[in-house]
């Protein structure tokens, strides 16, 4: 149920696109105002969802320990896994945001002739770490349309992308393989019971949207082709912040367009917000140093304490009228 | 806030991405580029169009050049019949007997889109 709504809003959400061009023509609804209002919600939306994370205290001091805790000097401590010092926490964070250390230490549980086993499976790691490397240098090779001229670096990575050499327009292989992730990263979740019992629909929906992202982008590059310096006149048009929109720019390009509109906005109010919240995971970017510094929750109150040295400063003469040993004579 | 520092310098690192495409256009005149259609020969034509339509031409030249290029080397066939009938060579001097130049024509709009097309690895230049 939860997939076929989720279905069905992505199909919906391309049709309004679609009926909103070509029966009503609102171009400058869909290229312009659309687009504005979607960059500006998941600016501001992401800003906000973050500041609100950096106002909520952490209570207790509970990074993950995935290795030997630093104690003693002749016990080899594991400094990634269960770092103590900054240094040390920047490096599991780099590996966390870069290469998904985490997922990548996923393991299954299961039973083996008998005996329980636990065993990596790196499958979700493989297709997560696929997915988001493709996503991302797709949306950095998008830059070729917000930018004139294009920087170097765009171009390069155009002709790396596209280094097949394959078809006309040059075969880009991130963009396939964008399509097939997502679709893989679907899949698991359609077939996998125990996936499937815990998905909703917050999960296929994003999932579905960037299927949509890229099987319109696809279809426009290859297939039902667009004018495309028309397009980038609209896109730098956005960009200068001197709004056109070109006659005669298909309609696949506007549907493009808005599932896009539609994914930036719904991502701070979205698990997308993982982009953000990763950085601020406290099980990651903590060091442990339990040992070493004492942790106070913010939120605790002064509370009035009666330490053991004013206890006996206190009542020393009775303890030592009744033989109790007292520390300090 | 927590962390206010190291968060809000996250949060000027963010903004400074996803803001790039509007500071680094600051000033910029957002300018169409236009080919060089100002050559002999199609000063010469009494119809003033392209094979196929402009519209056609704009945005499936790509394919339509690919696709002469298998005919000819997978079915050795080098004329093309465009929807209005008339018969042309499958050959790219049959666009550059109007179109000139390389880098007046294609290359203006190809720079401007970041588009660089393999065709120049193996025909001549200009």
């Amino acid at each position: 149920m939860e997939m076929f709504v989720s279905f069905c809003i992505v199909v919906l959400l391309a049709v309004i696109a679609f009926a909103g061009v070509e029966l009503v023509n609102l171009q400058f609804l869909f290229g312009v105002i659309i687009p504005y209002a979607a960059f500006a919600v998941f600016v501001i939306g992401f800003i906000n969802r973050v500041i609100q994370w950096g106002r909520s205290p952490v209570p207790f001091h509970i990074p993950t320990t995935c290795g030997q805790q630093k104690s003693l000097p002749w016990i080899k401590d594991s400094k990634l896994d269960n770092p103590t010092g900054t240094l040390g926490v920047i490096g599991r964070m780099a590996l966390e945001v870069f290469f998904f250390r985490s997922l990548f230490r996923n393991l299954k549980t299961g039973i083996q002739n008998g005996e329980l086993k636990y065993t990596g499976t790196k499958w979700l790691w493989l297709g997560g770490l696929i997915f988001h490397y493709s996503f991302f240098i797709v949306l950095v090779r998008h830059l070729r349309f917000f930018t004139d001229p294009v920087p170097p670096f765009v171009n390069y990575l155009d002709i790396l992308d596209g280094y097949l050499k394959t078809g006309s327009p040059n075969l880009l292989i991130t963009g396939w393989v964008l399509l097939g992730a997502v679709i893989y990263l679907f899949l698991r979740r359609a077939f996998i019971p125990g996936v499937r019992y815990i998905s909703l629909t917050a999960d296929y929906f994003p999932l579905f949207l960037i299927t949509g992202v890229a099987l319109s982008g696809i279809i426009m590059r290859y297939y039902i082709k667009v004018d495309i310096v028309s397009v980038k006149q609209l896109t730098m048009g956005l960009v200068t912040f001197s709004p056109v929109v070109p006659q005669g720019i298909g309609s696949i390009f506007f549907i493009h367009l808005f599932l896009i509109c539609v994914l930036f906005a719904y991502f701070p109010f979205s698990k997308l917000m993982h982009m953000g919240g990763v950085f601020l995971s406290p099980t990651r970017n903590l060091p442990n140093n339990s040992r070493i510094r004492r942790h106070i929750n913010p939120w605790n109150y002064d509370v009035k304490v009666h330490t053991y040295e004013e206890y006996e400063e206190e009542f020393r003469d009775k303890m030592k009228s009744v033989g109790l040993p007292v520390e300090k004579e | 806030m927590y962390d206010g520092g190291k968060i809000i310098t996250g949060l000027i690192i963010f903004l400074a991405i996803v803001t790039f495409p509007f500071y680094s256009n600051i000033g910029k005149a957002n300018i169409k580029p236009a080919p060089d259609l100002d050559t002999p020969a199609i000063q010469e034509l009494d119809e003033k169009k392209c094979i196929e339509p402009t519209g056609f031409m704009r945005a499936n030249h790509m394919k339509l050049l690919k696709q002469w290029m298998d005919d000819l080397q997978e079915l050795d066939k080098d004329t093309y019949r465009a929807s209005d009938c008339k018969v042309y060579d499958s050959s790219y001097d049959t666009c550059m007997e109007c179109h000139v130049s390389q880098q007046n024509f294609c290359d203006r709009c190809h720079t401007y889109a970041g588009v660089k097309p393999y065709c120049w690895e193996c025909h001549e230049l200009d």
